[in-house]
């Protein structure tokens, strides 16, 4: 059950990742992105993280993506048209990719040699208590630090958005 | 393992057939309230009192020629309403209706399930069908349509923020995201309600809560999406039949589920306003008598020639509400469900109500509004809860 599920999901998010870049029109990117991150949430939750799963559907596919498409929509972005590929990319891209794929699993292999497959029910350390506590003693420095990053960040936005005063 | 399926089958056919027929019946409840706040009937012709409204309503919309416009985007254009529907009647099966009742020997909780990140779902779930609204006002390809898309989209991402804010603090003094347990936790009477609870009552987290969830659900006074006088009717402008009956469902839906989760959160649940001994089993009897006997009265006196016949029956109905409420084999579940549901039918009943009463915000005051007062508030109580919980345990 569990390996079935993760193989749907797994094949789902490789397709909707194929299809982010493989479509033409911005918004249908986006939705397949959604697609991604849906698909994503749910191996979290296979994994027993049932507080990333849900943090990742509220953050990346509720609020920051619907940002994306938003935007998207406002530019009334139109569809992009192909490009002449560059005889680099026609020669070297797919060959590439296969040395790229290779050298994953294989250091995959390398780091997990044992690596078992994962059940659910297996790990319980996802619970939303768990990661509190762990934001809040082990990891609280790169939290904070985080947190005052993020803080930069917005306000640079609002310096930068912001309209020169006569 | 199979009897769970069984039972799982059950309890979702169940509330799936009590979930539509309220979806249909709020919307007579609407029509009728607000007509009476119009000083004006309201339906009155299919049925005794308009009651099989809906019934035609649901006819009509079914049998209603389904138009696709040209120049639209047919894969988002119909993925759309589906979208919009399915988030709306996801996110209330993990909402808890009831303790456990025992049917044919099975013990069972009047929930379909119960998530240790049971309120993180209904959040991300109810985030997910801004994409219904968004999508189909652009894949419409019309612009009154993007205009109701982009402001819906701009208005749910900025309301979620209060909205989850105030969810926060009631969870801080349950601590725990499981909703069957925030509930468990106030059980004892209206003092032991989140709304009124110590350390800190979390009334300005209520109040929050259900401001942002009128305009979440894009309900007067922010239904600027579907602003009628300048957008046609928004987002849904190019859909008709069941598409378009999608959407509405999607609304009342999404109505149902906020009030469920206000209810929930601060409301105590399915507990009583003070505890059974001191004779609260009695109230929902003496209420549905009281309406029994006025609608009696009424049908003895009556105003209008065809109430003679209705509302005596009525009378009778409710007096036989009245007394089944008194059996004791059915008052292990039913008195559960009683609060339940008046609770949230009163707040139901407050959106109906300020849609009669409240003219719409202007856009910019609508984002003045949640980013320069309702975010602050809704933070500065998320503080103060905080600081209050940590003192006292």
């Amino acid at each position: 059950m569990d390996l079935i599920l993760f193989g749907i999901f797994a094949v789902v998010a490789v397709l909707c990742a194929i299809n982010v870049v493989v479509q033409t029109h911005p918004i249908s990117s986006a939705i397949s992105l959604v697609g991604v991150m849906g698909s994503l949430a749910v191996l979290y939750l296979l994994l027993g993280a049932e507080f990333i799963a849900a943090a990742q559907v509220i953050v990346y596919a509720g609020a920051i993506m619907v940002l994306f498409v938003f935007v998207i929509m406002l530019l009334n972005a139109g569809t992009e048209g192909k490009k002449g590929r560059s005889l680099m990319v026609q020669l070297l891209g797919a060959p590439l990719l296969v040395a790229f794929l290779g050298l994953t699993c294989y250091f995959v292999q390398r780091l997990f040699p044992q690596a078992d497959e994962v059940h659910f029910g297996g790990f319980t350390g996802g619970t939303a208590k768990a990661i509190g506590e762990a934001l809040f003693t082990t990891y609280l420095l790169p939290f904070e630090v985080t947190s005052v990053l993020i803080l930069i960040a917005i306000i640079g936005a609002i310096v930068l958005a912001r309209k020169e005063m006569d | 393992m199979d009897s769970f399926i069984v039972i799982s089958l059950i309890k979702v056919a169940v509330l799936f057939a009590v979930l539509l027929t309220t979806l249909a019946y709020l919307q007579w409840v609407e029509r009728k309230v607000i007509a009476h706040i119009q000083v004006r009937p309201g339906p009155y012709r299919v049925g005794p009192h308009g009651l099989l409204q809906p019934l035609a309503d649901v006819i009509k919309l079914i049998t209603k020629e389904d138009l696709m416009p040209s120049y639209v985007n047919r894969t988002l254009y119909l993925a759309a309403p589906f979208i919009a529907i399915t988030m709306a009647l996801l996110s209330i099966c993990v909402i808890p209706f009831g303790p456990t009742i025992e049917v044919a020997g099975v013990r069972t909780w009047m929930q379909m399930t119960d998530l240790n990140i049971g309120v993180l779902f209904v959040l991300a779930v109810s985030s997910m069908g801004v994409y219904g609204i968004a999508l189909a006002g652009w894949a419409s390809n019309n612009k009154y349509s993007l205009l109701g898309g982009l402001r819906s989209s701009a208005q749910m991402i900025s309301y979620e923020l209060p909205l989850s804010l105030a969810i926060a603090s009631p969870l801080l003094l349950a601590n725990s995201l499981s909703l069957r347990e925030v509930v468990g936790k106030q059980a004892g009477g209206v003092w032991t309600w989140n709304v009124l609870h110590g350390p800190f009552p979390q009334i300005f987290a209520f109040l929050i809560f259900l401001i942002a969830a009128f305009a979440e659900t894009n309900r007067v006074p922010f239904d600027l999406p579907e602003a009628e006088n300048e957008l046609v009717a928004g987002f849904h402008t190019e859909y008709s039949s069941m598409k378009f009956a999608s959407f509405f469902m999607a609304e009342y839906a999404n109505m149902i589920t906020v009030s469920c989760m206000a209810t929930v959160l601060f409301l105590g649940g399915w507990t009583p306003p003070w505890p059974a001994e001191y004779g609260s089993r009695f109230v929902p009897t003496a209420i549905f008598a009281l309406a029994g006997l006025v609608a009696l009265y009424h049908g003895v006196n009556y105003a209008r020639r065809r109430d003679k016949y209705s509302l005596p029956v009525f009378g009778v109905i409710f007096l036989a509400i009245a007394a089944l409420f008194l059996l004791p084999m059915v008052q292990g579940w039913l008195l559960p469900l009683f609060w339940f549901f008046a609770k949230a039918g009163a707040i139901l009943f407050a959106f109906i109500w300020v849609r009669g009463t409240l003219p719409r915000f202007r856009y910019d005051q609508l984002m003045g509004f949640t980013w320069k007062f309702l975010f602050p508030a809704a933070m500065l109580n998320l503080l103060v809860t905080g600081f209050l919980v940590a003192w006292f345990s």
